[in-house]
């Protein structure tokens, strides 16, 4: 909820870096890459295309999707050398929900 | 200008580069598949493994409108947007209340920071043109960006003078008396090039080694320089979310979009394709070129590659002049 | 280190344009945008000068175009720094977009507006039709009768601008030609004195932190963009009282008091003159020279125009004998009832629900002329309008028919 005119700050500078993250752009997706880790050879192809910061990477590892934020454009899986992700309908997971 | 042995100073591979925070954050609501946060990614990982804190000016446009949205920042560094067409001029203000204010000591010493002007080609090659141009002439120490997805997408694909020949835009679009747009493209670079500035490059993020290496120089280099990025659109070219970086790609296998630099005014073509495909290959994955495919449009076609195939030889020639020079 | 040039209050022979360029070395901004324009661009001549002899530490930036001139200051300014700059006529409508995104973004940019008429037909001397045609855009706006005003106006608009309440900008508007290159007296300030009275700009949210990012220049979209708005209305609001306080200390300290408006023989006046710019000191002389024949005529200067200071006009107006007004416009309204001077003032009679017989006249565009007979023509009207006849509303001076 945005405040009222008297408690922001002027001008509308933004003073939270990075606060976009809180808007979960995740509901656009109908599409969801599906990673499957034994496949995956960490080359990062993933990670270097990704245009919505979305590949989750520890230690020099792959380790998942951001799925608040991935908007399931599929480039990731259609990019991947190894099959290691894959585009599934996004309705399949949200019935699980 | 200052020489700067570029080539001493060596990116981590792909793998290391994980290990830096992500600086463009998501939640931005660019189209999914856009290639213009894949652009500023892959520029965000040079930096950030340079040890260089960017500082942005944005013009107007789908980038800037797309991870903005009050009181949303995608942006994890210092950013400004001001209007469509001042960028560059926007960009050459910081920059010189940088200059301003380190002279005075109002400023730690201890920092790496590189300023960064980004437009889409609405914003670069046509209205932004003027303040792009002056700040070059000017020799402000900064790097102007342009990702380039040839037309006003964020309005809604309207036609820039970076539209390609014959491509559908919807202020030129195809009818029983129009072929899409009826001019080539700018060349963009070509033009910067003009200004005698220390570095230019074309490239695109499908070659991103290639780019990041540009984007190293451009970093490493004092003064202005200007890189034009091919930045895939989707919604505006009609072409699959998933098949980006491929588009991206076969415009650069075919030669539709040549990867080359150039340094202290020496041209240097950084990717010779084995065998360049022909531009049908670029073309068909692509709506706003479908009506090429029609019968009865093999010329038109053939205009277009004779066209690429034009500017190959041209930059060719400009390469082996400079070595000549 | 720059050099002290001036190290006591000194008196010179300066045209307007030199008291302007003066100031702004002594203010020493730490960014100069500005693109050259008629009759402004002799100022940057000079304060290029300065440039070129060490003079200030100024980043000045040549750029090539008053659009980018804007765009410059509006990043500087961002990015922490004081940033100046300064156009005239259709330099400022060159602005115009940025303008309010100075404004908006809360940058306090200073400039010396020039005053020149807008095209078409191209017309390079003295109006106010830029200005005025600017009024809107969110900015401080006050206005210089003659050089030496120029000059503490410019050096007061930087303490303005960048008071934590206000964080506007601010243009300092002087007449083309008649004030920016007539040779006037005029009382220069000693460096370190000016140096002291502007103090230390203190930027808020800069640019170049970037161990705090911030996002400057966002999309605010139905759901905050009118909130913005609303903090600006409150912010000229705070100037009205910042610009009043910035006059008092500038009083306290080289001793020449600025109001938003002067008044000149109002006191005991029957009739009131209202006017911007150089034309007021015609006009004081034209008081004087009717005074002796008897007739009671006081006039009012507005030095503030934006914000407006209604308050102040309708006292000084309710503390006269008033019995009707003559309002001098620099600048035309077409389609409206009269000038944008004349329109203000009605709004400060309905603010106060006291009304008084006024008529508007239109002078000086273009640079015409304005002397002695035409102020006392327009005098003569007035006498007529309180004396129960009928005047038209809006009235040219010196226009041939």
């Amino acid at each position: 909820m945005i405040k009222g005119w008297k408690d922001l700050p002027i001008g509308a500078v933004i003073l939270e870096p990075g606060s976009s993250e809180k808007y979960h752009t995740g509901e656009w997706r109908a599409w969801r890459p599906v990673f499957e880790e034994s496949k995956c050879v960490n080359c990062m192809i993933c990670w270097v295309f990704c245009p919505d910061s979305c590949i989750l990477v520890k230690e020099e590892k792959m380790v998942g999707i951001d799925y608040d934020h991935c908007k399931g454009c599929g480039i990731c899986a259609h990019e991947c050398p190894t099959g290691a992700l894959e585009m599934k309908p996004e309705y399949l997971f949200r019935e699980e929900d | 200008m200052a020489e700067v042995k570029t080539a001493e100073i060596k990116l981590p591979p792909l793998k290391k580069l994980t290990n830096y925070p992500e600086k463009l954050a998501p939640g931005h609501r660019l189209c999914a598949g856009c290639g213009a946060s894949i652009i500023i990614r892959q520029m965000y990982m040079v930096a950030n493994a340079l040890g260089y804190e960017l500082i942005w000016a944005n013009a107007t446009g789908c980038v800037e409108v797309c991870t903005s949205i009050y009181p949303y920042t995608s942006w994890k560094s210092p950013w400004i947007h001001s209007a469509f067409e001042n960028a560059a001029a926007t960009i050459a203000g910081v920059e010189a209340a940088y200059k301003a204010l380190k002279r005075k000591g109002k400023l730690p010493t201890d920092k790496k920071v590189k300023f960064v002007a980004l437009g889409g080609d609405g914003g670069t090659y046509d209205i932004g043109f003027q303040s792009l141009s002056g700040a070059l002439e000017r020799g402000h120490d900064f790097i102007y960006v342009c990702y380039d997805n040839e037309a006003y997408m964020n309005t809604g694909i309207q036609r820039s003078s970076a539209t390609p020949k014959y491509a559908n835009t919807t202020t030129q679009p195809v009818g029983s008396e129009s072929l899409g747009k009826p001019q080539h493209k700018k060349w963009m670079p070509e033009v910067a090039a003009a200004h005698g500035i220390p570095y230019v490059a074309q490239a695109a993020p499908s070659h991103w080694k290639d780019f990041m290496e540009k984007f190293k120089k451009a970093l490493l280099t004092e003064g202005p320089s200007f890189i034009n990025v091919f930045s895939v659109c989707p919604r505006g070219w009609r072409s699959k979310e998933e098949e980006g970086i491929l588009v991206t790609k076969l415009a650069v296998e075919t030669n539709y979009w040549p990867l080359f630099e150039v340094e202290n005014g020496k041209w240097r073509i950084t990717y010779r394709p084995k065998n360049p495909k022909p531009i049908e290959e670029f073309l068909k994955l692509q709506g706003r070129f479908k009506h090429l495919f029609k019968p009865g449009m093999e010329s038109k076609i053939k205009e277009l590659q004779d066209e690429v195939n034009r500017r190959w030889e041209w930059l060719n020639k400009l390469e082996q002049l400079s070595r000549e020079v | 280190m720059r050099p002290e040039v001036i190290k006591e209050v000194t008196y010179v022979p300066y045209s307007g344009n030199m008291a302007a360029a003066e100031a702004m070395r002594q203010i020493n901004p730490d960014v100069v945008a500005a693109y050259p324009i008629t009759p402004q661009t002799e100022l940057m001549q000079f304060f290029a000068d300065f440039v070129a002899n060490g003079l200030v530490d100024t980043e000045y930036i040549p750029v090539e175009s008053e659009h980018s001139a804007m765009s410059a200051c509006v990043g500087a300014a961002a990015a922490g720094a004081r940033a100046m700059t300064a156009t005239a006529g259709p330099g400022l409508a060159y602005m115009w977009e940025v303008l309010g995104i100075a404004s908006g973004m809360r940058l306090p940019v200073v400039m010396t507006v020039v005053n020149r008429a807008l095209s078409a037909p191209i017309n390079i001397h003295g109006d106010q039709s830029d200005m005025m045609g600017a009024r809107d855009q969110g900015w401080i706006m006050l206005f210089s009768e003659n050089a030496e005003e120029q000059y503490d106006n410019l050096i007061q608009a930087i303490k303005i601008a960048e008071d934590e309440r206000t964080r506007l900008p601010v243009m300092v508007g002087m007449d083309g030609f008649v004030v920016s290159h007539a040779i006037d007296r005029v009382r220069l300030l000693p460096d370190r004195a000016v140096e002291e009275f502007v103090g230390e700009n203190k930027p808020m949210y800069s640019l170049l932190d970037v161990d705090n990012p911030v996002t400057h220049g966002a999309v605010a979209m139905t759901d905050s963009y009118m909130e913005f708005k609303r903090q600006q209305r409150e912010a000229m609001l705070h100037a009205y009282k910042v610009i009043r306080e910035v006059g008092e200390a500038f009083a306290d300290v080289f001793g020449k008091k600025y109001e938003h408006i002067e008044t000149y023989k109002t006191d005991d006046a029957d009739y009131i003159l209202i006017i911007i710019g150089s034309t007021a000191g015609t006009a004081k002389a034209v008081i004087d020279k009717v005074r002796e024949k008897g007739v009671k005529v006081g006039l009012i200067k507005i030095r503030t125009f934006r914000p407006f200071p209604y308050y102040d006009v309708m006292d000084a107006i309710a503390a006269s004998n008033c019995k009707a007004i003559g309002v001098f416009d620099r600048a035309e309204t077409f389609g409206g009832a009269a000038g944008p001077l004349f329109g203000e003032v009605a709004t400060a009679m309905f603010l106060r629900n006291k009304h008084y017989p006024m008529i508007d006249f239109i002078y000086g565009l273009g640079g015409r002329d304005t002397n002695v007979n035409h102020i006392e023509e327009a005098i003569d009207k007035v006498m007529k309008l309180a004396a129960g006849e009928e005047i038209p509303l809006v009235n040219y001076l010196n226009l041939r028919e």
